[in-house]
């Protein structure tokens, strides 16, 4: 479903992704494992075109993306949802999820709050005075609007107390469950395992690792050298 | 009344009413110009002359129609659409291109569009002053505050400031454009990501930000003599406007803009010959006490 092909990403003159090679299949949920600064974030970015990569493709659904812009890729159904969050902060609740695009039947406002009942409680609320957890859920459900085929999801968990990850985890195995491609960026490891079937481990934007989650857990020395489990 | 008379003179209530209607027009001006400064990022200096241009295309419409009321009318719809048109052309034809450049490049733009338009409108219009008549309907003058006439066409801006701040308050908080909109003045890019084209956002609220300018051009053009000019000035005073209310702050573009009228009217009452310094003096006050503006910029 998602193919990325060898790409290379720079911020400015800095080289970040060296030949990042990722496939995603379809109802996948794969994990993108590594520590802080190993270039999770930017391969998420590269592949909504948030920074697009210099060398590299990246195909979608066995269509060329590459360089597209991300508002074409978000309505070919692929949703982003970013580590720092990003919800729109002076918008309540619901004017985040009603400005979002929406690519047609699916998902509604009333499926999203099926899933996320304590943001429809708060449907009212400034986004920008949700609780860490909260506005986590929001920038999952604003992704969901569009209907997606696949959801980036860059350290879901980042920060959240241990009971809110939980309730996070059941969720998107949920989302796995209703047939949403997912790429799942942790640092986390231990909760990313409850999640993936299979992973790729990310060091110094050089991919060092992937297979499935059994490989993983017998790769004592990959889970030492780059994930420090 | 006239017990409060003998404690307030009548005049002043006169030019409160006077530096109320001067609100209007620098609030209608000074909220297009930070509406696209908020969502944009764009320091338009080109808005006064486009607000000049509203003001000459008033004279135009006006004077074909005959010099007669109607022209106004006719002039407050079609001056203002003309003004937008010109901005869209100006938007695709150059702005869409540059919003990743940084402030300075779209500074200098702007600057060097609003010295061709000057050129343009003199070219077109010629340097003579122009007047615009007061349509029929508000010519002539009521006596209000123990008897000193106040001109009737000014009442008529006394009620389009609050109701051009309605129709704002609707546009940015009731559409989803406005949301749209209020989202991508903090987050341009995430709003993109969520499949919504940032740039045609961009060109809508640009185009609505320069009808705003025009449609104060048509609005003060019956008051002022209309000359090449007027748009340095009212560019400077809507820039101090923005700036004093809190960048991108349509509620703060109309606080600055009370304090700017009012300043400016009270002013003569107080010092006739200096009456004008009295505004940048108020700008001054609020800067060194509130540097990012008197209500919460979205920079």
């Amino acid at each position: 479903m998602l193919v990325v092909n060898g790409i290379d990403t720079y911020y400015g003159l800095s080289h970040i992704l060296f030949g990042v090679s990722i496939t995603v299949n379809r109802g996948e949920v794969v994990g993108l494992l590594g520590r802080n600064g190993a270039g999770k974030s930017t391969t998420m970015r590269s592949i909504m075109g948030l920074t697009p990569p210099k060398e590299g493709s990246i195909s979608f659904n066995n269509e060329d993306i590459t360089g597209r812009k991300p508002y074409q890729l978000f309505r070919k159904g692929i949703a982003y949802v970013p580590d720092d969050r990003r919800v729109f902060a002076d918008l309540s609740v619901d004017d985040n999820l009603e400005i979002v695009f929406r690519g047609g039947p699916g998902w509604d406002k009333e499926r999203v709050y099926g899933l996320f009942p304590a943001l429809g409680d708060i449907k009212t609320r400034r986004a920008g005075n949700l609780s860490g957890g909260e506005q986590q859920m929001l920038t999952i459900a604003r992704g969901l609007m569009g209907g997606p085929k696949l959801l980036l999801l860059d350290e879901p968990t980042e920060g959240l107390a241990p009971l809110i990850v939980r309730e996070l985890e059941g969720q998107i195995l949920k989302l796995r469950d209703a047939g949403i491609s997912i790429l799942l960026s942790e640092q986390n490891v231990r909760s990313a395992l409850k999640m993936i079937s299979r992973a790729y481990v990310i060091d110094n934007g050089r991919i060092r690792f992937e297979g499935t989650v059994e490989e993983l857990e017998a790769d004592v020395e990959v889970k030492k050298k780059y994930l420090m489990v | 009344m006239d017990a409060v008379y003998s404690i307030i003179p009548a005049g002043v209530f006169s030019q409160v009413f006077v530096g109320l209607s001067r609100t209007t027009i620098l609030f209608i001006v000074a909220s297009g110009l930070t509406l696209i400064l908020g969502v944009l990022r764009i320091p338009n200096v080109a808005h006064g002359s486009l607000y000049m241009i509203g003001a000459f295309t008033a004279f135009s419409v006006t004077k074909l129609t005959g010099g007669g009321s109607e022209g106004f009318w006719l002039a407050l719809v079609i001056a203002p659409l003309a003004v937008a048109c010109i901005s869209l052309i100006a938007e695709r034809g150059m702005f869409q291109f540059l919003y990743e450049r940084e402030h300075l490049m779209l500074l200098l733009l702007t600057f060097a569009i609003s010295l061709i338009f000057g050129d343009l409108v003199k070219l077109v219009w010629g340097s003579e002053y122009k007047s615009v008549p007061v349509p029929h309907m508000f010519q002539g003058f009521v006596p209000l505050f123990g008897g000193l006439p106040f001109p009737l066409y000014n009442l008529f801006l006394l009620a389009a400031g609050p109701v051009v701040a309605i129709l704002l308050w609707l546009l940015t908080n009731k559409t989803k454009m406005g949301k749209i909109a209020r989202a991508a003045a903090v987050d341009r890019e995430m709003v993109g990501a969520v499949g919504i084209n940032v740039s045609r956002v961009f060109a809508i609220v640009f185009v609505i930000g320069c009808y705003l300018a025009g449609l104060g051009g048509v609005l003060v053009a019956p008051t002022v003599s209309v000359t090449l000019g007027m748009d340095h000035n009212l560019i400077m005073e809507a820039f101090l406007i923005v700036i004093m209310g809190g960048l991108g702050n349509i509620w703060g573009a109309l606080l600055g803009a009370l304090i700017f009228g009012l300043t400016q009217s009270l002013g003569i009452l107080i010092w006739p010959k200096f009456g004008i310094i009295f505004p940048y003096l108020a700008v001054v006050a609020v800067l060194l006490f509130r540097p990012t503006g008197l209500l919460k910029s979205t920079w």
